[in-house]
């Protein structure tokens, strides 16, 4: 069973999906993820699935919505502005307490922006992407294995915490092919007979899948419910790894593409002396917060490498209260940092520390 | 001897319609076609954004509530994952018809099993009495003041001649609740695009021609004259498609 194959991110991701027990994919073209529907398409008339082209994206979350309405697993798959559109549907997911898997492979922006890997919608993601109060499990794979256990993951966390996750991928994620060890075919078990619209049967009350309550105080009552859950997710299902940070003096945060190419200037940084270390979120929310902070205590300042203009880097300073200076290295559009260019941004970094 | 009930597939919650609402006819009349034929434990129905919004306190059937205008894609999503359940949406003029066109056409040509059922009362009633994509030429409404003016506000759209330009489905209809002739003709129509689910024939639609006697500014009766005078001649009742025939 742990036989290595070769595959593309965005194919590794599709398969994972279809192992661990998601027979109902509804997607809308756009690159850079299409790979995932043509995936999707292939396979599942094969299984027994459902592969869907939908009119739209707006009608692909909207057809999620129906399926996990049900109480079954259901993905829907894009990239950036695609997924603006998926938002509405994505809120009224988050609004009936609705597991369902996103992905987002993320291209350059604003408006139609690019087609090369970015990851700007990092705050459309981790500030819960739609209307209202809510988050969603975001989740960033940072190589084609991770691609393959995320998704695994997200379906368990939506699931078991009843809210949509969101795998954040980039380009370079779905379009490289490393080798894989596919996740075994064991499909995650739901109970949802207490919630689910599966029809009575005649055997009990009505079941009701609704995000309106017009009554404030019973509103207000299910967002604080909500966010007593969310509180859980943050305790429990954290992820980050930690690198080389036992006598990191400079703490890299990167996740995704970015994290793996700041490995490669870590290790440059080291050769030339310089103690940096890395601490990469795989989770995006929860954000590891904790870590980061334990971290504030013992480096002099950190790094964060983004291909946006910064965004994580304002978790990172709220994480750490401003406790250390916070330095960028960033390129967007579609650019992708160079080892090089971090490896700059270190050997600043380690200047500004020995002024201090 | 019973001469008269409550369906069963209603709940005993009070409408909250306004009077002279036709909406309360039209879910009696699914909800009859629904214990007619025995389908309430396995029906799921779908409630859109607008007046009938809360449409799942009424059915007794298992519900969900909808995006506006989503409720046919919602619609998808049920019936692929429990093909064997019967599924229906209830949707307004603006729900269907405008924001969410582009489901509602792609759902018919997909030739979706599902069943609609196409409230249209040519206006926004849920917030206030705003144009809808079915208001009349020349009809008042809060967002067309001077009559909407069919120069720049265009033409109202007729759902089931748009449909009917489509291969799949199998059943369109228009029907009119203005009075007891009609009631029972739409009855049946209902009845019908329901059993056409049961027995796998395909995408069925009802357009029912109804009144909103509040936002016309109408008396209940006056409400019902103006569907017979006006919508009717504009919305001609009848069958635009039926495979069967």
């Amino acid at each position: 069973m742990s036989e290595k194959v070769l595959m593309k991110g965005n194919e590794a991701m599709a398969e994972a999906a279809i192992r661990c027990g998601c027979r109902h994919y509804f997607g809308y073209p756009i690159t850079p993820q299409t790979e995932v529907a043509a995936y999707m398409a292939k396979r599942m008339p094969k299984i027994g699935g459902v592969f869907l082209q939908a009119e739209s994206e707006i009608a692909a979350i909207n057809m999620v919505y129906g399926v996990a309405s049900t109480g079954k697993s259901a993905m829907t798959s894009s990239s950036s502005p695609g997924i603006a559109l998926k938002c509405e549907g994505i809120s009224y997911l988050a609004g009936a307490d609705l597991p369902a898997v996103i992905v987002n492979v993320p291209r350059g922006g604003p408006g139609l922006g690019g087609i090369q890997p970015s990851q700007s919608d990092y705050f459309l993601a981790t500030r819960g992407p739609g209307h209202g109060d809510f988050h969603v499990v975001v989740l960033s794979p940072a190589s084609v294995q991770e691609m393959a256990d995320l998704t695994v993951k997200a379906f368990e966390l939506a699931h078991r915490y009843r809210m949509p996750a969101m795998i954040l991928a980039d380009g370079t994620m779905g379009q490289m092919m490393e080798p894989v060890v596919l996740p075994e075919g064991k499909p995650i078990e739901v109970d949802a007979s207490d919630w689910a619209a599966v029809g009575t049967e005649g055997k009990r009350k009505h079941h009701v899948i609704s995000s309106l309550y017009l009554q404030p105080e019973v509103l207000e009552k299910y967002n604080f419910e909500r966010y007593e859950r969310y509180e859980k997710v943050k305790e429990n299902e954290t992820a980050w790894e930690e690198y080389q940070m036992e006598d990191a003096e400079i703490c890299v945060v990167a996740h995704g593409i970015t994290a793996r190419i700041a490995r490669n200037a870590i290790v440059m940084a080291r050769a030339e002396g310089i103690k940096v270390g890395m601490i990469r979120p795989i989770t995006l929310w929860p954000f590891p917060e904790k870590a980061l902070a334990a971290a504030a205590d013992k480096v002099n300042s950190f790094v964060c490498v983004e291909m946006n203009m910064g965004q994580m880097k304002e978790d990172v300073e709220l994480a750490i209260r401003c406790r250390k200076p916070v330095s960028l290295c960033r390129r967007v559009g579609g650019m992708i940092p160079t080892s090089e260019e971090v490896l700059e941004q270190l050997r600043a970094a380690a200047k500004g520390g020995e002024q201090k | 001897m019973i001469v008269f009930e409550k369906p069963k597939a209603l709940t005993d919650v009070p409408l909250h319609y306004c009077p002279g609402c036709t909406h309360g006819i039209i879910h009696r009349l699914v909800a009859q076609a629904i214990d007619n034929l025995g389908i309430e434990g396995r029906t799921i129905g779908i409630a859109p954004v607008g007046c009938a919004v809360m449409a799942y306190d009424y059915f007794a059937c298992d519900m969900i509530e909808a995006a506006h205008g989503r409720a046919p894609a919602v619609a998808t999503g049920v019936k692929r994952a429990m093909p064997e359940s019967i599924v229906f949406s209830y949707q307004g003029d603006g729900d269907l018809a405008s924001i969410g066109l582009c489901e509602t056409v792609s759902t018919a040509a997909r030739g979706e099993n599902i069943t609609v059922i196409f409230v249209n009362n040519a206006i926004y009633g849920m917030t206030g009495g705003q144009m809808a994509p079915t208001s009349l030429p020349g009809q008042v409404t809060q967002t067309s003041p001077y009559g909407r003016d069919v120069a720049t506000q265009g033409y109202p759209i007729k759902i089931c001649e748009l449909l009917a330009t489509l291969e799949a489905p199998a059943y369109l209809e228009r029907v009119a609740v203005n009075n007891v002739k009609n009631v029972n003709r739409a009855k049946k129509a209902i009845e019908k695009a329901f059993r056409n689910q049961v027995e796998g024939k395909g995408f069925s639609l009802v357009e029912v021609v109804s009144a909103c006697p509040t936002n016309w500014g109408m008396e209940p009766q006056q409400a019902l004259d103006w569907v017979q005078d006006k919508m009717i001649p504009y919305y001609p009742l009848g069958v635009y498609r039926d495979k069967e025939v």
